[in-house]
């Protein structure tokens, strides 16, 4: 009886009115969020709406001192976004881009997660080493490739010619090839993060299906096919649609590699160019709207068909 | 029957595992591997035979190391200043971004307040947004207000680019602390902020280390902002920008630059050791739950 009293005082003294600790949290949560408020808005959202407004207008570089906000309003930089050939090329050099190095990416790293599954001795230190591609400063291993594909003294030039090529390559220089290089580079750099997620997963995945299925006789390609893989579609659809996102905007790895040239010019690069390049302020906005765009057409669509399918089964 | 075609499908499959296994790993470390070695050979030596993937003890040189840290003015790349720059530029950004998101993350995860899945939706758009749309007008409004090539507007960029992902990690981790400790605190008499710095603080510091790392790390490694801010001030570079920089020219020899690059990427991979465990799982945090 004693014990439960002051209990029972406590409670109502901590909690009075529901009501005022709710806008206790509330007064209390907006003060602690404000800050990344205010600081994401200044810094991203209004500029990104300046973006916007840049886009329409005619304005070089040189014009900046000047230039009111709202100077020089105009179409002009979407029409020759429109109609020039440079912009639609480069678009459909990210798409390819984009998707190649998304789908290796997760290919890669899904072997990587199944092959390191079971425990073995050295399996963290494997795991670890394999996640280096993805942690590394991009500048470094983007030179280091450059090293090592250089056509005079690159060691894969040098070794393929040892074993059969009649003469090197110019990976980083030469079309078809140039694309390929940038394509593997991203796979290379990115599989880890697939292999990150796709081992979180497997851990949840249950071992009792795949022992049963075991004992009924299916082979491992079986279980593979039918017990693991269909638990695994979720992350690999989360997958799909990050690592496609953050490819479409890349711009680090393509500039390091070709800066754009040999017929990799992305969106993301053609857009720095035009701006430190050409000074043209109002086509690389108008650019980099279309980049966002597209984008975000492309989510909803992806959105969209996700659903209905949803709603089918 | 069916067991030695069990056993020999096993076989198979295990093979497959292996070569899988080494294949990956060569291909993961190799560069790396080639990078550290290029980094102690002289480039005449490297000249003469490219194809080698080993060097014996009597030909490698620290000279390169000597060079590329060197001041220009000692005849060197000026890496130690580079060094500098960087480590300048992630610290600081490291510490605002911990600063501003520890306690945003707490409300998001904590407290009813208004508005709180609009904030959460904001954050999200900023962590997909293309970068190289925000490129544009920063460039223009840092020139305009003379923040261009200095190091406090490209570390604010760096804040505003990692406060998204470190509130998403520091989030998460949050909402596993059960919230009976802190209503415990609480009944004790403590305040909200009291029950922060005693309680949830102290329980949270594994993914407070964690998150502030890989914050140093996305700083440090950054590239786009560093260029378009900082490419005519050589003496504001930072490694990452050096590095690329300088491998443009022809001036400097590669093997130097390959030192470079060694030194860029060892802070990097010294880091991710101590903190690998947390960091891979505070990033895939969310990722079980599908």
């Amino acid at each position: 009886m004693t014990a439960t009293t002051p209990v029972t005082a406590t409670d109502t003294g901590a909690t009075p009115n529901p009501r005022t600790r709710t806008k206790r949290d509330n007064r209390d949560g907006i003060a602690m969020v404000l800050p990344t408020v205010v600081i994401v808005v200044a810094v991203i959202v209004i500029p990104v709406l300046w973006n916007l407004v840049l886009a329409f207008q005619d304005l070089r570089l040189i014009d900046l001192r000047d230039a009111g906000p709202f100077d020089n309003l105009t179409l002009e930089n979407f029409r020759r976004v429109f109609t020039g050939p440079g912009f639609w090329q480069a678009l459909w050099n990210t798409v390819v881009y984009s998707v190649l190095s998304t789908a290796g990416s997760i290919l890669v790293g899904l072997g990587a997660a199944l092959a390191l599954r079971r425990p073995f001795p050295g399996r963290g230190v494997l795991r670890a080493l394999m996640l280096l591609p993805y942690v590394a400063p991009v500048v470094a291993v983007a030179f280091t490739w450059e090293m090592m594909l250089n056509p005079q003294f690159g060691i894969v030039n040098v070794w393929g010619q040892r074993l059969g090529m009649d003469r090197p390559i110019d990976f980083l220089g030469q079309a078809p090839w140039a694309m390929a290089t940038v394509i593997a580079f991203e796979i290379w750099r990115y599989f880890p993060f697939a292999f990150l997620f796709l081992t979180a997963r497997l851990l949840t995945v249950s071992h009792d299906t795949e022992e049963a299925a075991v004992m009924d006789g299916a082979s491992t390609w079986q279980r593979y096919r039918y017990i693991v893989l269909p638990q695994l579609l979720p992350v690999i659809a989360l997958l799909c649609v990050l690592r496609l996102i953050m490819t479409f905007n890349k711009f680090d790895d393509v500039y390091l590699l070709t800066g754009g040239g040999a017929g990799t010019e992305v969106v993301a690069v053609r857009v720095y160019d035009t701006l430190t390049g050409r000074f043209d302020v109002g086509g690389a906005a108008a650019q980099a709207i279309m980049l966002a765009l597209f984008l975000a057409v492309a989510l909803g669509l992806y959105h969209r068909i996700l659903r209905r399918q949803e709603q089918r089964s | 029957m069916t067991t030695t075609h069990a056993s020999s499908d096993r076989r198979a499959w295990s093979l497959v595992r292996w070569v899988v296994l080494a294949v990956l790993t060569v291909a993961a470390v190799f560069p790396f591997y080639y990078m550290l070695m290029l980094s102690f050979v002289p480039i005449e030596s490297l000249l003469l035979d490219p194809g080698r993937i080993w060097v014996a003890g009597q030909q490698l040189t620290t000279e390169t190391y000597r060079t590329v840290l060197a001041s220009t003015e000692n005849e060197g790349q000026g890496f130690g200043l580079f060094l500098r720059n960087s480590a300048i530029v992630a610290t600081a950004c490291m510490v605002i971004t911990l600063l501003i998101s520890i306690p945003g993350a707490y409300a998001v995860a904590r407290l009813p307040f208004m508005g709180r899945r609009t904030v959460s939706a904001l954050f999200l758009s900023v962590y997909l947004f293309p970068t190289i749309v925000l490129a544009v007008p920063l460039f223009i409004a840092f020139a305009k207000v003379g923040l261009q090539s200095s190091l406090v507007g490209l570390m604010l960029v760096y804040v505003v680019q990692t406060i998204p992902v470190s509130i998403y990690m520091l989030r998460t981790y949050f909402e596993t602390i059960p919230e009976t400790v802190e209503e415990a605190a609480e009944i004790d008499g403590a305040g909200r902020f009291a029950t922060m710095r005693h309680i949830t603080l102290p329980l949270a510091m594994p993914s407070i280390l964690s998150t502030g790392l890989y914050v140093f790390m996305i700083a440090w490694n950054e590239f786009l902002f560093a260029l378009l801010f900082l490419a005519a001030q050589p003496e504001r570079w930072t490694v990452s920008l050096g590095l690329a920089q300088l491998s443009n020219g022809i001036e400097v020899p590669k093997t130097v630059l390959m030192a470079g690059s060694v030194i860029l990427t060892v802070p990097i991979i010294v880091l991710y050791s101590i903190a690998e465990r947390a960091l891979t799982e505070g990033l895939t945090a969310g990722a079980d739950k599908g």
